[in-house]
């Protein structure tokens, strides 16, 4: 076995790089794959709390590179799925603790052992970044349909092209289906234009992601959530399935139902 | 290699920290004698900002990246890269390093001079330049690919944009009035040609190849085949 690094990158804050990290590595893990998630942003660590997982941390990425513990002894198991792990972000120090070599011999390590491992990179193009870039085979850019987002994320790609990584592949959350209808969204059609690399997810904007966030339940363990759904497509398709994309446009609900057929009734 | 080792390395302090010259030799001696260098000497590198003047060796991305990443193992950032090639310039660039330091080399602008009559100079590129890339010649830029908005061109000459630009122009950045930017899809963020500068109302529909050029004082576009523009 030799495990696919994936890393999942932004360049913008707060657009949902955590939330995919464990929602992808759940839905992996579902599929009977052997997953280890890192959480790249030291000194800001969130993927533990996103998992569920905080209350487990003894030990963190920095003291297996500093050698205060066997690798194993990082590795968080979720008892929730066959095989997945989290090797947690240090949160007492800064993202200089370690270095992209330290990531790579890290990398090289758990290789042999899993399928995949997801590595959760902290915003910015700094230190943070690199080290989660260096040992990637593939990097997944996160971005939400907004030109702020949209700005740092193809900054993010041409970085990646500059460190012979690419292309990454785009993932483009919490796209809102009404506000697009409206025009008053980029649609994916616009946010591919400008950033021309091939699209892997569209995630749709769920009130359920923010409550499985703050529950520790990664969305994907929730059967009727479309963002749980979207990010079990995307799996598939790292997996090598064709899966389709979700049609967007019947989201709106029971209201929006109704409203059809009252619609269709009076043609 | 010992005789080597003593010849290559400069070391000067400036503003910002170190400025390191490698002189002349293939780059991976050079790189080898830097970092075993730098190794004899952890103590005082610990923590150094360095700036790398890597004279006329063509660099590719990976091979500043990788050095960059060798010496943060060492706890040297390296946060610049000169260079007499606009080849590993743009590279350096792309990773985010600067290419100049406040106080640059005498000699450079002098080079500058030398070698742009006009424009005659163009420079090539050839893939998309995304945001945060900032190509600067003294000369005309030539780019086969889009300009995304956040990405910058200063060009002393004409440039010519075989894709959409969308991210910020100067041509005629020494003052020439008669330099023209052209474009398959003509719509940048600010456009700037000598002394003027120009932001045009985004425009929608259907794109049309257009010039952009100073007339009468001012910057005006015209569609590419049109012959008032042409000229």
């Amino acid at each position: 076995m030799s495990a696919t690094v994936i890393t999942i990158s932004s360049g913008k804050g707060g657009v949902g790089k955590t939330t995919t990290t464990a929602n992808l590595a759940v839905a992996l893990a579902l599929n009977n794959q052997k997953v280890v998630c890192i959480d790249g942003d030291i000194g800001l660590r969130n993927l533990d709390v996103v998992m569920g997982l905080e209350n487990r941390i003894v030990y963190d990425v920095v003291d297996v590179v500093e050698g205060r513990c066997r690798l194993r002894q990082a590795m968080i198991r979720d008892k929730r799925v066959p095989d997945l792990y989290l090797i947690p972000a240090a949160q007492t120090r800064d993202k200089s603790a370690i270095s992209p070599s330290d990531m790579v011999r890290l990398c090289d390590d758990l290789r042999a052992e899993f399928d995949w491992i997801l590595i959760d990179c902290p915003a910015g193009i700094e230190r943070g970044f690199r080290n989660a870039l260096a040992p990637a085979d593939m990097v997944i850019v996160v971005t939400n349909p907004e030109v702020s987002a949209v700005r740092d994320a193809d900054r993010i790609i041409g970085l990646v092209d500059a460190e012979e990584k690419g292309p990454a592949r785009l993932i483009i959350n919490r796209l809102n289906p009404s506000m697009v209808k409206r025009g008053d969204m980029l649609t994916p059609d616009d946010v591919l234009e400008l950033l021309a690399i091939e699209l892997i997810g569209i995630v749709p904007e769920d009130e359920n992601v923010i409550m499985s966030t703050n529950r520790g339940q990664p969305v994907v363990f929730d059967g009727k959530s479309r963002a749980g759904q979207a990010y079990k497509n995307i799996a598939g398709r790292l997996r090598g399935e064709k899966v389709p994309f979700m049609d967007l446009e019947e989201k709106d609900g029971f209201l929006h139902r109704i409203s059809r057929l009252f619609k269709s009734g009076g043609d | 290699m010992i005789e080597e080792k003593k010849v290559n390395v400069q070391i000067k302090g400036i503003r910002d920290g170190l400025l390191i010259n490698l002189g002349e030799g293939a780059w991976p001696e050079l790189q080898e004698i830097l970092l075993q260098h730098i190794q004899e000497r952890a103590a005082f590198f610990k923590g150094a900002r360095v700036a790398l003047d890597v004279g006329n060796h063509i660099l590719h991305a990976a091979e500043l990246g990788g050095l960059r990443d060798k010496l943060s193992d060492q706890g040297v950032n390296l946060w610049a890269v000169l260079s007499n090639s606009p080849m590993t310039e743009q590279n350096a660039q792309a990773l985010g390093l600067s290419t100049r330091i406040f106080a640059p080399k005498a000699e450079k602008p002098a080079k500058v001079a030398a070698h742009s009559p006009d424009g005659e100079n163009a420079l090539m590129i050839q893939k998309t330049l995304r945001s945060g890339t900032r190509i600067v010649f003294p000369g005309n830029v030539i780019v086969i690919g889009d300009v995304n908005p956040g990405a910058e061109i200063i060009a002393e000459g004409n440039i010519v944009v075989w894709g959409r630009l969308r991210g910020v122009v100067h041509a005629g950045s020494e003052g020439n009035e008669k330099a023209a930017v052209y474009a398959l899809d003509l719509n940048p963020m600010q456009l700037r040609i000598a002394n003027l500068i120009a932001v045009q109302p985004q425009h929608k529909g259907k794109p049309i190849p257009e010039i952009a050029q100073i007339s009468k004082g001012q910057v005006v576009a015209n569609h590419w085949d049109d012959k008032e523009g042409g000229k």
